[in-house]
This record gives structure tokens, sequence and C-alpha cells, in this order.
């Protein structure tokens, strides 16, 4: 489905040239479910957005069902984002000023479908996940797992074969993150290629097929059935507990600093490119 | 993307953000409505004049006495009078075969008054050619009668409004009324007509020349009003009488000779040229509006940068977004067109209302090109924002937070 050959990214910051992406050979099949995990600057959102044409290769080819998608125009490379790509954000970017329902309907819209083809369209996502009652509150009025569930629906609703999702529960509490993860999944078992960006190692140990990126290399690429988690764990003690917590804190702290520098990453590569 | 989706999208944004909305449409909404007032009082101005000079005719020459221009030589030191315009030079005229009718007027004021009831009028002697010559209509009784100018018959004939003022709803024909300290026999009552600049019949008596002559002690005519035979004889009546008038005056110029067309056609002129130069000015508000619209677009394009990044994500391509906030330009632009040509309708009716006279009339090219400039504004300064907008990386419009 996705053969990505030879592919650099390359930025440049100031006098410096930074390689977000180094020679990444990847090749992804129908169905998948693939976590990608690293540092922060390792390049796994900068991975995540070419696949999902937002943004486009220094050089290197990247064939999507067999079609070279870098070679396209922004029209069909628009077209292709629309019917074969869903995202799913961390900061979910709903649109504030409209209903669950319309968000959902949105991709809808884009497509030029008919009112009420996508009318039904939206109720049957609404019910499948179970958030029917909402379709007429609006995104300040949901909870953080029901507004990640409302975009979820808004990927899924073009019926893509690939959802990317970037950070998808890095905004939520734990509750409602498992729940959006098994959503999630619950996609993957219907057919769908599913991609997961994340810092959370447990969410990343989930997926069949791990990916690990430092400093825009693939290092890692694990196959395996997916750990079976707490079923077989057993119970952790309170000096395990707390160890975990600790490694949890640490976490945080390293993520505030990986977004730092994630940002200033991004500010000279915004100069870059208004200056084009 | 179907257009009535577009059209909801752009409205929900539009409504979504209200204060900046109202803010644009009234900007807007005033530039429209200060073009369609204004043309509409130029356009009301233009009228009025136009009527003013068609009540009087326009196969019409007037003659009024002394000269027009300035030399600028020094005034003779024995100060050399113009001649009076008299009755004999009104009569010597009818020598112009070109010339149909000759009305000397001769006006002033003085206190009319039936028994107790006394009025202040204008008092205009004449001769029964002026009721031709100004395409009177009478409603009682008759105009004064034909006959020698120079007799000086006690009749007079009142405008309407000042029979009312004299004689209310009683009957006024027959009755005598007395005008300074001379009686006069009403012969007949004049209907009331259109103003001629400013010089109305409604209030005034009218008496024959010579007994106007004799009432104000005077000689001098204040207008000789002329009517060519018809439209083409007008220039040679008037040379004909500027002849007549020199040879009479000891080959003295001194009489002017004022053309009713000629003189209509350049207030015509002037008016059509002001009610364009008020257009423009009010114009330019628009493009004030034009220049606030694409300054608030452009915020609300660095307010939306997600929602303009999350579009591109869901595979909105660049011609879409550009069409979509053009949309919303141009829906501000339309709805603050037709907001602004209501405030216009309202205000000239407003006007109408205060000022009954004067005929303030919107002319119906005027909001048709208010609201189409207004939309071109619109849509020209929505350009480089929409243009923005969709030029914006998606990636970065996402991660901003």
């Amino acid at each position: 489905m996705i053969e990505l050959r030879d592919i650099n990214r390359v930025f440049d910051v100031g006098d410096e040239q930074v390689h977000a992406l180094q020679d990444i050979n990847l090749d992804i099949a129908d169905g998948e479910y693939i976590s990608i995990m690293g540092p922060s600057g390792s390049g796994k959102s900068t991975l995540l957005n070419m696949l999902g044409l937002l943004d486009q290769p220094t050089s290197g080819s990247y064939r999507l069902n067999d079609t070279n998608v870098t070679e396209l125009s922004d029209r069909e490379q628009a077209n292709v984002r629309l019917h074969n790509i869903g995202f799913v954000f961390q900061f979910f970017h709903l649109v504030p000023r409209l209903s669950a329902a319309n968000n959902i309907e949105l991709p809808l819209i884009l497509a030029g479908i008919e009112p009420r083809q996508r009318q039904v369209r939206v109720t049957r996502l609404l019910e499948q996940l179970s958030i029917s009652d909402r379709g007429q509150h609006r995104p300040d009025q949901l909870s953080g797992g029901q507004r990640q569930r409302v975009a979820i629906a808004r990927a899924t609703v073009m019926q893509p074969e690939l959802i990317l999702a970037d950070e998808p529960t890095g905004n939520l509490d734990r509750a409602s993150g498992e729940d959006v993860v098994e959503v999630l999944e619950e996609l993957n078992r219907a057919g769908m290629t599913l991609l997961v960006v994340t810092h959370d190692p447990e969410l990343g140990r989930r997926a069949k097929r791990r990916i690990r990126m430092v400093d825009g290399c693939i290092t890692e690429d694990i196959r395996s059935e997916p750990a079976q988690a707490d079923s077989t764990a057993e119970p952790l003690t309170s000096e395990q507990v707390q160890a975990e917590q600790m490694r949890f804190d640490n976490l945080l702290n390293e993520e505030a600093l990986e977004q730092l520098q994630e940002y200033q990453e991004q500010v000279p590569y915004n100069l870059r490119n208004d200056r084009s | 993307m179907r257009f009535i989706d577009s059209t909801s999208f752009c409205f929900h944004a539009l409504s979504a953000h209200r204060s900046r909305t109202s803010l644009m449409l009234l900007a807007m909404s005033i530039g429209v409505a200060s073009v369609v007032v204004l043309t509409s009082l130029g356009e009301g101005a233009r009228l009025y004049v136009v009527s003013q000079f068609a009540s009087l005719g326009s196969d019409m020459l007037i003659v009024v006495p002394g000269r027009a221009e300035t030399t600028g030589a020094m005034p003779p030191l024995l100060g050399e009078i113009p001649r009076d315009l008299t009755l004999d030079d009104s009569l010597a005229l009818y020598r112009e075969r070109s010339i149909e009718y000759v009305a000397p007027l001769l006006a002033g004021t003085a206190p009319v008054s039936n028994k107790q009831l006394e009025r202040e009028l204008t008092v205009i002697g004449s001769t029964p050619e002026y009721f031709k010559v100004r395409k009177l209509t009478m409603l009682q009784g008759k105009f004064l009668p034909p006959g020698d100018p120079k007799r000086a018959r006690q009749v007079c004939v009142l405008g309407e409004k000042a029979k009312n003022e004299l004689f209310g709803s009683g009957r006024a024909i027959g009755k005598w009324v007395r005008i300074n300290d001379r009686r006069f026999r009403v012969i007949g009552v004049l209907k009331s007509a259109g103003a001629a600049l400013g010089a109305g019949l409604n209030d005034a008596v009218v008496i024959p020349v010579a007994a106007a002559q004799a009432l104000f002690n005077s000689n001098s005519m204040f207008r000789v009003l002329v009517q060519a035979k018809n439209r083409q004889s007008i220039a040679r009546a008037q040379s004909a009488m500027i002849k007549i008038l020199r040879e009479r005056h000891d080959g003295e110029d001194d009489v002017t000779v004022i053309q009713q067309d000629a003189m209509l056609a350049t207030f015509d002129r002037i008016f059509s040229a002001l009610t364009f130069t008020v257009a423009g000015i009010a114009a330019i508000s628009l493009g004030v509006a034009g220049v606030l619209i694409m300054n608030v677009m452009l915020i609300a394009i660095s307010q939306r940068t997600h929602e303009i990044g999350l579009l591109k994500a869901i595979g909105a391509h660049r011609r879409q977004i550009i069409q979509l906030f053009l949309l919303e330009a141009a829906m501000l632009a339309i709805f603050g067109a037709i907001i602004g040509l209501l405030i216009a309708y309202l205000m000239s009716s407003i006007i109408a209302q205060m000022m009954p006279s004067f005929p303030v009339t919107i002319p119906t090219w005027s909001p048709i090109v208010a609201v189409v400039t207004a939309i071109a504004t619109g849509l020209v300064f929505g350009i480089m924002p929409a243009r923005n907008a969709a030029a914006l990386n998606p990636v970065i419009a996402l991660g901003k937070r």
C-alpha cells in the first residue's frame, strides 16, 4: 500500500541544514497496525505529515497504492487526503463553531456529497461511536474523549484506507485515552491501516508493528503479536508503582523539553516558507 | 463542494463572530447608503431646477434691463444711467415676425385688502399675453381682457392662495379689493401651478401693466417675457430683439436676453456633474469599507489558522479555500449593500417627508452602481487574504497553539 524509498526531508535552520528524515525506506501493507515511537525531533511527526501529504519530501519517492503521490498537483493531493487518508490529531482540531455532527460532515461537504446521504453517514458514525446524543453539541460542550471520538468520526467518514494518528491520547486522561485507542483499534480490525505516533510506550506496545526513530532514521522495526496487556501481567508491587510513577513524571518533563525543541525547529521553517 | 454548502459554511463563520461581522456590515452599508443618498440629493436638485425651468416654457426668452457683463472701464463722470426698459420698448418687439407674444412685467409688493383683511402681496403688472407666455390656467373668471395695454383698467386677477386669504371660501369674482389706495375689481382667480424660479403666482395679484405703472409710479419694466413662434426661431428672435432695443436705446446694448433652453441645459450639466462628484466622494467610503474588509479578513485568517490547516488536512484544495474566503468577503459586501440600500431608501423617504417641494429621487443607476462597487471592492480586497489563507502551510497551521 505504502512504499517509501530514500525519503529525505531537510529543513533550513539559519545557515544550518537539519535532516528531519534521512534515507527512510518503509513498506506498509494494507490493514497493518503500526506505532512510531522515538524522542521528539526524531522526525516521527514529519514522517506522519509526509505520509499524510501535508509535507513534501526533499528527495525520494512515496508511492501510495502504486501512485507516486509526490508528483501530484495540489488538487490531486487534496483529493488523496480527502478520499484515502484520515487524520487524528492530539489537539482534536474541531471547528469550534460547528456542532459535532457538522464537524463530522465537513469532509463529506468538501467532497460535494448530497445532504441526505451525508446525514445517513453521520448518524451511522455517531451511533457506532456511541455519541448519538452529542451530535448537536458544540466541541466546547464535549469532554476530551468525546471530542477525540468526533475527530475520529470525521477522519473515517470518507472510509479512508489509512488512518494517521498523531499522539491521539496525548491530551486525554487515561480512561478516555484507553477508550479512544480502542475505537482506533476497532477501525483497524475492520480493515483500515492504522499508524500511530506516540510517546506513550504502553500505547506503542499495543501495535503489531513497532517502529522506533532516532535522529530522522528508523532504528527499529519490530513485527510481533502485541503483548497482551493486563490479563497476563502480574499485579505490581508498591515499589514498582512508585517507580512507574517517577518514570511517568520524568516522561512529562522530557515531553515538555521535546515540545520546546520542536517549536524551535518550526520557527525558522516557517520563515523559510514565507520567503518562497 | 456544493455552492449551498459553501454558503452555509461561510454564513456560520460570519455569524460566529458577531461583533466583527456587524462592524464590517456597518462600514459597507454606510458606504452604499452614502452613495445612494448623495446621488439622490444631487438628482433631486437637478430635477428641481429642470422642473422650475420647464414650468416657464422652453421657447421663451427673457429680457432683463442692464448688461450682464463688466467692462472694467472707469464709470463715466456724468453717471450714464442705463435706460429703462419701457412699455413702448416691449411693444416695439412686435415688429419682429418671429415673435409670437410679448409680455412686459412690472413687479412690486403692495398691501392688498378686502375690508379688514389685508395682505402684503406681490403685484404684477402685465398684459393678457402673460397668460399665454406663462401657460397659466384659470380657476374662476377670466384673465386680463385684451385691449390697449396703455389703458389702466382697474381690474385684477388673484392667485389662488391670495384669493383664499382675502376672501376665504367666499366668492371673489366681481368683488373689489384695495391695492395701496386704489380699488380694483376681481375678474378672475388663477389656478395654482408649479412655482417658477421662486416667482410663484399663488400669492400674487396680476393687474394691467398701465395700472401697475400708476400704482408704483414707475415706467421701468422688471422683465419682458417673449415667446418665439417656435423653437427654430428662438435664435432669430433673440438677435432681432437685441437689434430693436439697441435702435431704441441710441445704439447702446443695455439689455440682456436670456435664453431659457440654454440656461436649462447649463444647469442640467452643472447638476449632473455635481451628482457624479458627490457619488465619487461617497464611493471613497466604499473603498474604505473594502480596506476594512481586507483587514478584518486578514485577522480572521490569523485567528482561524487551525481551521484552515484542518480543512487542508481533510482534503480541501487551494482553490476551495480561496473560494471559501472570497465567498465570505462577498457575502459581507452583499449583506452590507442590502442594509445600505435599506438605509438609503429610508433616509430619502425621510428627506422627502421633510422637504415636500424638493423632489428627492434615487436615480436608477445609483443603487446598481453602489451595489456592484460594493461587491467588487469586497472581492478585490478579499483576494489577498484568501490567497494568504490558501498558501498557509498545513503543518504549521495545525502546529500553532
